[in-house]
């Protein structure tokens, strides 16, 4: 019953995306087979359900569910990212799960196809928020709050936010839901792939009030 | 369902494998949300420096100092807005100067405002404030010093001066001044081998293996930390002790105090060991230069070997069209 489901929906969505044209790659020198990939994210790993059930048809995430906007970031990024689920360094069931299956050029070719698909317009986040709030918010993510010691988002992550490479993906407009979910992951020590630990360090320090006016804040920048 | 038990297996395994790594990284001195850094000792003075929020705020500002202050603040920031004027590297003042040229441990700029004028053994003269920025634009930014008095060098002085408002004035016993020191001696036995291991383990995510930094959208992310767009030769971080202070205190960025005193010595030691721009005082001779300044460059590798090659000896200036800036000259007083 269930495979029947994923069918008809793979085979809909499919349709939708076969009409898009591909987004202009960002960076040339991917290594993954984007047209491959494609293939691979509509039929999922064989025995669990396929990135777009999730992640939608472009790749545009859900904010609700705090499923992350994929489209467009860093080819390394997603590939490192889907490593981590599949050895552990991420915890999060349905990721596990649903790629459990895929061999590192699976994950290459499906990195190279996220990677290459164009980012929607700013401003996809249109939940009501304090203006004090992302006031806040702006003020910790452009200049930090270093007597705390966490400096400003763009130390790692880029000209405004919009990553550096791999190791420092891209912040601005992504769902404030998972941004906030992901700083809550490193506190509870459940995202455990960042190298050296940066971001675990910085997110420890971060109160509950903070994470929330950073996520809002980002998820209002635009991603490019 | 085989399949899916199998999956629940996984994914507790997984579970499993996060655990473990946590105990892991628990036998480090330091856990990743701590921040270790050296205690005031007793006696030393302290000073908290104004934040963003107080510049903004102060009833006292004029709304024109203010906004000088705040420019003072931008150049200090963001001071690659005078490349190719004055800075011709990667660098900013907040590459050294971490937190905002505020915090104690990472080069706080207020000690500058509330001890000059006074004598500096590095240039044997006695020195201002302005002629102490000149003096970062010269080595550290591989460039020349905006003009003495012009709005720029004011500007930077004024943030300079509001952030030791409040502090007490020509009190040289301060706490978190500088780096703070692990001593000037380069401990016994620090090599480039062991200097290497730490860098690419610590710092080369960040700062690349070969040394040159990252940018993203043509600005620069993390600065480079030899070769042509770093600090040159003259700058007092190529002092082994003076980088090893500013590692142990402040990097990897987020972390002060994870690394031993001892990874700090190796990797300040291998990073200050490759090339990078001459020293402004070359005389043509890197040994002979070393001799001529061994007050300073006693610290460096400068004019000594490395793989049978002595460093430092050659024309290349970086970016910068010429060698010494005119305003790099000693005063007399007569």
């Amino acid at each position: 019953m269930m495979k029947l489901k994923w069918t008809a929906f793979v085979v809909l969505a499919g349709c939708s995306l076969i009409m898009t044209p591909l987004g202009v790659a960002k960076d040339s020198s991917t290594t993954g087979d984007p047209e491959r990939g494609q293939q691979l994210a509509l039929q999922g790993d064989g025995s669990g359900a396929p990135c777009l059930a999730c992640h939608g048809a472009m790749g545009e995430g859900n904010a609700a569910a705090a499923f992350p906007r994929i489209a467009g970031l860093n080819e390394d990024y997603l590939f490192r990212t889907m490593q981590a689920y599949q050895q552990g360094t991420r915890v999060n069931p349905a990721m596990s799960m649903n790629i459990d299956n895929f061999a590192d050029a699976d994950l290459r070719d499906l990195a190279a196809y996220f990677a290459t698909l164009p980012v929607a317009e700013a401003g996809t986040e249109h939940s009501e928020v304090a203006p004090e709030l992302l006031a806040l918010g702006e003020r910790l993510v452009t200049n930090g709050d270093w007597d705390a010691y966490i400096p400003p988002c763009a130390s790692c992550h880029g000209p405004n936010n919009q990553g550096v490479d791999g190791n420092f993906p891209g912040l601005a407009g992504q769902h404030a839901s998972y941004i906030k979910q992901q700083l809550l992951a490193w506190q509870q020590g459940q995202r455990r792939s960042d190298p050296l630990q940066l971001m675990e360090a910085v997110a420890k320090r971060l109160d509950a009030e903070q994470i929330d006016a950073v996520a809002a804040y980002l998820a209002r920048q635009p991603a490019l | 369902m085989m399949t899916s038990v199998n999956k629940v297996t996984r994914v507790l395994a997984g579970l499993w494998i996060a655990g473990i790594s946590a105990t892991v990284v628990a036998a480090q001195t330091q856990q990743p949300g701590e921040v270790t850094l050296p205690e005031a000792q007793a006696g030393q003075y302290q000073h908290q420096a104004p934040r963003l929020q107080d510049i903004e705020t102060d009833p006292d500002l004029h709304p024109e100092l203010r906004r000088v202050i705040l420019k003072g603040r931008d150049l200090f920031m963001n001071t690659q807005q005078l490349r190719g004027e004055y800075v011709f590297n990667d660098m900013t003042c907040k590459s050294c100067h971490m937190g905002e040229g505020r915090m104690a441990w990472s080069g706080p700029v207020w000690p500058a405002a509330t001890t000059l004028p006074d004598y500096r053994g590095k240039n044997g003269h006695v020195n201002s404030l302005e002629e102490r920025i000149a003096g970062c634009f010269s080595y550290s930014m591989n460039g020349k010093a905006p003009e003495y008095g012009s709005d720029t060098m004011l500007a930077l002085v004024a943030y300079h001066q509001y952030m030791a408002k409040g502090a007490k004035v020509y009190e040289s016993n301060i706490a978190g001044r500088g780096f703070a020191s692990l001593g000037k001696t380069i401990p016994e036995g620090t090599n480039d081998a062991r200097g290497k291991q730490v860098y690419e383990a610590n710092c080369a995510v960040c700062h690349g293996s070969d040394g040159a930094g990252k940018t993203a959208d043509g600005q620069v992310v993390f600065p480079p930390l030899w070769g042509d767009g770093s600090y040159n030769w003259g700058a007092g971080m190529t002092r082994v002790f003076t980088a090893a202070a500013f590692i142990k205190n402040n990097m990897p960025l987020g972390q002060p105090g994870r690394l031993t005193d001892q990874e700090a010595w190796d990797v300040a030691y291998y990073i200050n060991g490759h090339e990078r721009p001459q020293d402004p005082r070359y005389t043509g001779d890197a040994k002979a230069t070393r001799e001529q300044f061994l007050n300073f460059h006693k610290a460096t590798r400068y004019g000594t070997e490395v793989d049978g090659v002595v460093l430092g000896q050659h024309d290349n200036t970086g970016e910068k069209p010429f060698l010494k800036p005119a305003n790099l000259k000693p005063r007399t007083f007569e």
